[in-house]
């Protein structure tokens, strides 16, 4: 393999790991605070590409105003899919929690197909983001270059947040300890509907970015991309926000190069992210930047 | 200024409290006494919304608490330390103690740092060490220092000697005194009778549930019962 070759797949592997690691954001914080996997997180992709689809066919809306709509709308119902689905059960086992995820992802993929159609849509990527750049002999997109930028600047404005600012703060308080919090005079459910918020908009930029990469939103879109993540803030170690993103990318390169490397494996892309994932649990549960995980009251 | 009547309150099928009735007039230090088990804690968090009674009220400064969501009562004017220190051990010494003043001003908490640095001058070498990495008794300074941040009208503590030395269960006497002169008025939950009873004005004995007896504190540190069960004389 030549060594453009390479250097286009490194590129490639870091933009579609960025992606990763932007969901895998998503997962992170709401495991963090309610101890759950969110499973119902991917399917805000789905939901962030459709609404920025109809605001800009329905709404003739440009596309800097379609795409921030649009993750505010995919906040909101972040928020909402707390209240509805997970609030009710702050006080149940652990189990329901998880099914109650499971239950909430199959409604919003179904919801999608019932009232929009499992016809495929093309998404309407705007123009700014099709042109095609040369570096250092290479053609690129500018948007696989955009991506990991904007991945990066959130996160860092993610972890401004966290580290400080007063809610940050009662988010990681919260994330040890929710009694307490509420001793502290914190109106916790506001906090955790501020972890949704945050969460979801930021898997609403992954699921436009998405779908600017591979312009065809189903009900379904959000499925693949939102196990991957998932499997990457395991790898990175789940609970850790800067371990989501550097998982993200390591299971995107890796995925990428092993393709590029080894090209008898393409069929096995998918299946990798996979053997990672068992690899992590059986080795090494906690991650690599992963704190040992304890049980919350 | 804090009246609790007739408190029962229940885990399933556990009737925990009693009955339990008590008042803390501004100004004091008030004690609950009682062997392990007896209810004590489960009386602070009733009063605080962590626990709901069947029956009975919580009144602070006459207005019913036992309606309200925990984050409101206390920012009615409550700080509380509760048992087992709780401090949150992946957050600096300071960052605790800027949550115990969560709805303060920015100015207000850093006057309140200021004065529990006064009252805790250890704390204040470790105001950016993870409070985790802190020994047991500088922890339950932490744990005092956030009670007293969002200058409380009623600081509740559970338990604040348990588990220390003996030259830190003093210190910590000490300032619960201090803070009282300066006017916080302290319900104080102790299984130390020997030295509750010597800071109070007044005290409740708790038993099964039920207060037993009360009266000033000096008095109960005469009283042949309270001698035997609780001084172990
Ligand atoms: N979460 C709980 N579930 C069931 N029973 C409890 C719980 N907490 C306390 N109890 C019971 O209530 C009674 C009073 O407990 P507690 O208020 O913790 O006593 P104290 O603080 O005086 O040691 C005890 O019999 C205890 O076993
Ligand atoms: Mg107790």
């Amino acid at each position: 393999m030549t060594s453009t070759i390479l250097l286009q797949q490194l590129i490639n592997g870091i933009s579609l790991g960025s992606l990763y690691g932007l969901v895998a954001i998503g997962y992170t914080m709401v495991y963090g605070i309610l101890r759950l996997i969110n499973f119902a997180h991917g399917d805000l992709l789905m939901f962030a590409a459709y609404i920025a689809i109809y605001a800009a066919a329905l709404l003739a809306l440009p596309w800097y105003l379609s795409f921030p709509l649009a993750v505010i709308a995919t906040g909101l119902l972040g928020i909402l899919l707390d209240r509805a689905a997970y609030k009710p059960l702050r006080n149940a086992p652990r189990i329901s929690l998880l099914i109650s995820a499971i239950g909430a992802s199959f409604l919003l993929e179904n919801l999608a197909l019932v009232f929009i159609g499992g016809v495929p849509k093309a998404f309407p990527r705007p123009e700014i983001f099709d042109r095609v750049i040369p570096i250092l002999g290479l053609r690129i997109q500018v948007l696989t270059l955009y991506t990991p930028v904007v991945t990066l600047v959130l996160l860092f404005g993610l972890l401004y947040i966290v580290f400080h600012t007063k809610v940050g703060k009662a988010m990681r308080a919260a994330s040890k300890d929710f009694e307490t919090t509420r001793l502290m005079g914190i109106n916790l459910d506001r906090i955790i509907s501020i972890t949704f918020l945050l969460g979801s908009m930021l898997a609403a930029a992954g699921g436009i970015m998405w779908a600017m990469k591979y312009p065809q939103v189903n009900p379904f879109m959000g499925v693949f991309p939102g196990l991957k993540a998932f499997i990457a803030a395991v790898l990175g170690g789940i609970g850790n926000i800067v371990g989501a993103v550097l998982g993200g990318f390591l299971l995107g390169l890796g995925e990428i190069l092993i393709v590029a490397l080894v090209p008898e494996m393409a069929q096995y892309r998918d299946a990798f992210a996979f053997v990672i994932l068992i690899l992590v649990l059986l080795f090494r549960p906690t991650g690599i930047m992963g704190e040992p995980i304890i049980d919350k009251s | 200024m804090l009246k609790v009547n007739d408190l029962h309150v229940y885990y399933g099928g556990i009737h925990a409290l009693k009955g339990v009735h008590l008042s803390v007039e501004q100004g004091q230090i008030v004690t609950l006494i009682g062997a392990n088990g007896a209810g004590k804690s489960t009386t602070l968090r009733t009063i605080v919304g962590l626990e709901r009674p069947r029956t009975g009220t919580v009144l602070f400064n006459s207005e019913d608490l036992t309606k309200l969501d925990t984050h409101r009562i206390i920012q009615r004017g409550i700080g509380i330390s509760p048992e087992g220190r709780k401090v949150f051990p992946n957050l600096t010494v300071m960052e605790n103690l800027e949550l115990g003043a969560y709805h303060q001003s920015q100015k207000d908490a850093a006057v309140q740092m200021e004065w529990v640095y006064t009252l805790f001058p250890r704390l204040r070498e470790r105001s950016r060490q993870l409070t985790g990495t802190l020994s047991g008794g500088e922890q339950q300074m932490v744990a005092l220092g956030r009670a007293l941040m969002s200058r409380p009208k009623l600081v509740l503590l559970d338990e604040p000697s348990l588990g220390l030395a003996p030259l830190v269960v003093e210190e910590v006497f000490r300032t619960i005194q201090t803070t009282n002169e300066q006017g916080a008025t302290i319900l104080l939950v102790e299984q130390n009778a020997m030295a509750a009873l010597h800071v109070a004005h007044y005290a409740y004995v708790l038993e099964t549930g039920r207060v037993i007896l009360e009266g000033p504190g000096k008095t109960l540190l005469a009283d042949e019962r309270v001698r035997q069960a609780y001084l172990g004389e």
